[in-house]
């Protein structure tokens, strides 16, 4: 429960003083302001904060709460947030929560260490998307030779119901990797998804796999009446403000750029770096077992309960060795490796390389997923395929 | 509700009511000076009518003053009432600013013309009018109330944008009220002298410097209190004795104290300044009265009390009845609040009978 009074309040921030021209970061650092000078009881003083933030954004709801409690605080004793006592507690409540939220992330400095769930980018990538839903902030990573750099971060919403999706109609946002895979424009869609959307590819192989449903998980922006909304608040998909979805999305780049959700930000660590080489290793490894059609070497490298469409781990042996005892050479060479560690599945990757594959009476290039699990210290595929 | 009291309104004021949201007593009456009895008696007349509802003579009684006399501020003042009342409030706001622009010293003006413009919606524009009100007369209460109640209007807008609720169509069919029970102004003095209340003399009439009345502020820190406070409202045509003056300064000392005692967090001290046969908000027994004062009181927080635009009246030698404006205010809660004491006088020492309050 927040409370004016008992906000912890920070220090000194700065933000640009051009009011109409307040890029979000500077709206919501206005916003934290202004909460502060509230707990400070300088009433006056957050009145003016509130009155240029909504003349930079009249639709910004929080503002206008934060504006009311503090004219009504001329007029009457105010008993907390949002003390119109016609409104809707739900929605006093999400504006509450939104309030919270901002707070939150104004007074923990962005991470801007190298997140857990980006191994490696292939060079492809220009850009990684991390968001962790518990924070409402999206986390904008530029790929520096391979490897996350942080550029910036953002507000947003996500499903009413929290995360961790599991069937259509939970209105829960996914925890997985995806990648932006479409991109629709302000004129493709109603005024609801603001400026624009980029759907992700939810359910993915993974979720497939283990059943879950649903579809039309995206990034969008906010209707036009709308400046942000509340950190709980959508269907499902992840809500920027229209303003940062449109600075957001010239660095989307459709079917390549990873979209990881998480309920818990990680970091780097060391144990994470060895993981990574024994990983590098095993690919490595299976490529040159392939290579040399060493079937039954090859075949180790999958688990037990591998499957891949209509393949389980026998059927797939069994085909395998088919067609291997068929060839006189074969050769496989793997580029533009990506290696994204799967949130909230602990020694899950996702991997995703150019797989070029030649042999004595067949050529094949295709994008390749698997999905590599950890298990008894041993690097094992349970699925592979076609990246789509 | 938000109803002024008697003892609040000055005997020679009128004000109009604003049954929307409450809003109180924009004076109807200009307390003028006037020059000529004989336009004195006309608008006597006009008011006359105007309170017996007879608005469209009290009219043509109005306009053939301005006929006369173009510039007569009370008769600019009643017309722009009675057009307001008759729902033509586009008139009416150009006669009040016109007024304001002619008498910018006059607080009722300003004050209609929020009430108008309120009326229409147009919360900033009734903010600004009342704020101007208040910079001529900070201590008018009317003003002060009714400033409330903008704010509280305003942020009930900001409320809707920011949940998105749309109560404007229902609250916005409504219309200014007279209230009943006006005074008027010339009625009570046959002898053509006019008691000033809080309205300070236009530039053009005589000044009347015993009962023009000062803002009258007294705050907490005050141990004395400026004598100028004690002239407000004389009730009746009797100048102020000297000895009344003493009893007004004891009277308000002592309400002075109970604001220090009430600020300083001493409980003791400002249960001491109620009289014994105070009488309990709710007629419960005086000891769960006092535990209820002692808890809120002995709380940690810092409580800040003062006290504006006083008005004592003496109901005869040992009782008194102090009316004031109190700022309250502790932690993140700020309220303004109209009071009244009714204190009496036992072994010298002014206690308090009875506490009242008004509004809000």
């Amino acid at each position: 429960m927040i409370n004016y009074t008992t906000l912890i309040f920070l220090g000194f921030l700065s933000f640009p003083a051009k009011a109409g021209e307040l890029d979000s970061r500077a709206m919501e650092a206005l916003l934290v302001k202004s909460l502060n000078s509230v707990g400070s009881n300088r009433l006056d003083t957050a009145l003016s904060e509130v009155n240029a933030l909504l003349k930079a954004n009249p639709n910004f709801k929080l503002a206008q709460m934060l504006k009311g409690d503090l004219l009504m605080a001329r007029a009457k004793p105010l008993s907390g947030f949002g003390n119109d006592p016609d409104a809707p507690s739900d929605r006093v409540n999400d504006l509450r929560d939104e309030a919270r939220a901002r707070l939150q992330r104004v007074q923990q400095q962005p991470v801007t260490a190298a997140p857990r769930f980006i191994w490696q980018l292939d060079p492809q990538q220009r850009y990684a998307i991390v968001v962790d839903t518990s924070k409402s902030t999206l986390y904008l990573y530029e790929n520096v030779n391979g490897a996350p750099r942080y550029v910036e971060n953002f507000y947003i919403s996500v499903g009413k119901k929290g995360s961790d999706k599991n069937v259509e109609g939970d209105q829960k946002t996914p925890l997985g990797v995806y990648y932006v895979n479409a991109y629709l424009s302000k004129k493709q869609l109603t005024d609801f998804y603001g400026s624009g959307a980029y759907p992700i590819n939810y359910p993915n192989e993974w979720d497939t796999r283990l059943g879950r449903n649903g579809h039309g998980i995206w990034l969008h922006g906010t209707p036009s009446d709308t400046y942000s909304r509340p950190p709980l608040s959508s269907n499902g998909c992840v809500v920027l403000s229209n303003d940062d979805l449109s600075h957001l999305g010239k660095s989307l780049q459709v079917g390549t750029t990873p979209v990881i959700i998480t309920n818990r930000m990680e970091m780097s660590d060391d144990a994470d770096k060895a993981d990574q080489a024994a990983l590098l290793k095993s690919i490595e490894q299976w490529r040159s077992d392939w290579s040399g059609r060493n079937t039954d070497s090859y075949l180790t490298h999958y688990a037990s309960d591998f499957a891949s469409g209509n393949f389980k781990l026998d059927t797939w042996s069994a085909q395998k060795r088919l067609v291997n005892s068929g060839k006189s050479w074969i050769k496989v060479g793997l580029s533009d490796v990506s290696i994204f560690p799967y949130p909230n599945q602990p020694n899950l990757v996702v991997v995703n390389f150019e797989q070029d594959y030649a042999s004595n009476n067949l050529e094949n290039r295709m994008k390749k997923r698997q999905y590599w699990i950890k298990r008894d210290n041993r690097w094992q595929i349970v699925y592979e395929g076609a990246a789509t | 509700m938000n109803i002024l009291l008697p003892t609040h309104i000055p005997k020679t004021t009128q004000m109009i009511r604003f049954n929307r949201f409450n809003q109180r007593a924009a004076l109807c009456a200009l307390l003028l000076y006037f020059s000529m009895i004989s336009v004195a008696d006309e608008m006597q007349d006009a008011n006359k009518l105007f309170k017996q509802g007879q608005a469209a003579q009290a009219l043509s009684k109005a306009d053939a003053i301005l006929a006369n006399k173009p510039k007569d501020a009370q008769a600019r003042f009643l017309k722009a009432l009675i057009l307001a009342e008759q729902g033509q409030s586009d008139e009416a706001v150009r006669l009040f600013t016109a007024l304001t622009e002619d008498h910018p010293e006059l607080p009722e003006p300003y004050n209609n013309l929020a009430v108008l413009y309120a009326n229409q919606g147009q919360y900033e524009k009734a903010k600004i009018a009342l704020e101007k009100a208040l910079r001529t007369h900070p201590s008018y209460s009317t003003a002060h109330e009714n400033l409330g109640d903008i704010y509280a209007k305003m942020a009930s807008q900001a409320y809707d944008r920011a949940l998105q609720l749309d109560r404007s169509k229902s609250s916005s069919t409504t219309r200014l009220a007279l209230i009943k029970d006006m005074h008027s102004p010339v009625a009570k003095s046959n002898t053509g002298k006019i008691q000033i209340a809080s309205v300070n003399n236009p530039p053009a009439a005589v000044a009347s410097p015993t009962v023009s009345t000062p803002v009258a502020t007294i705050t907490i820190a005050a141990t004395t209190t400026p004598a100028a406070v004690t002239s407000a409202a004389p009730t009746n045509d009797k100048p102020v004795t000297t000895a009344a003056a003493n009893a007004n300064d004891d009277v308000l000392k002592a309400v002075n104290d109970w604001a220090k005692a009430w600020s300083s967090r001493n409980a003791g001290k400002y249960l001491a300044m109620y009289a014994k046969d105070f009488k309990t908000p709710n007629n419960e027994a005086r000891s769960s009265w006092e535990q209820q004062r002692r808890d809120r009181i002995g709380k940690p927080q810092p409580i800040v009390v003062s006290i504006a635009n006083a008005r004592v009246k003496m109901l005869d030698d040992s009782h008194a009845s102090v009316s004031f404006i109190q700022s309250y205010r502790s932690g993140a809660l700020s309220s303004t609040t109209r009071k009244t004491l009714v204190l009496s006088r036992s072994n010298g020492a002014w206690q308090i009978q009875s506490e009242q309050t008004g509004a809000k």
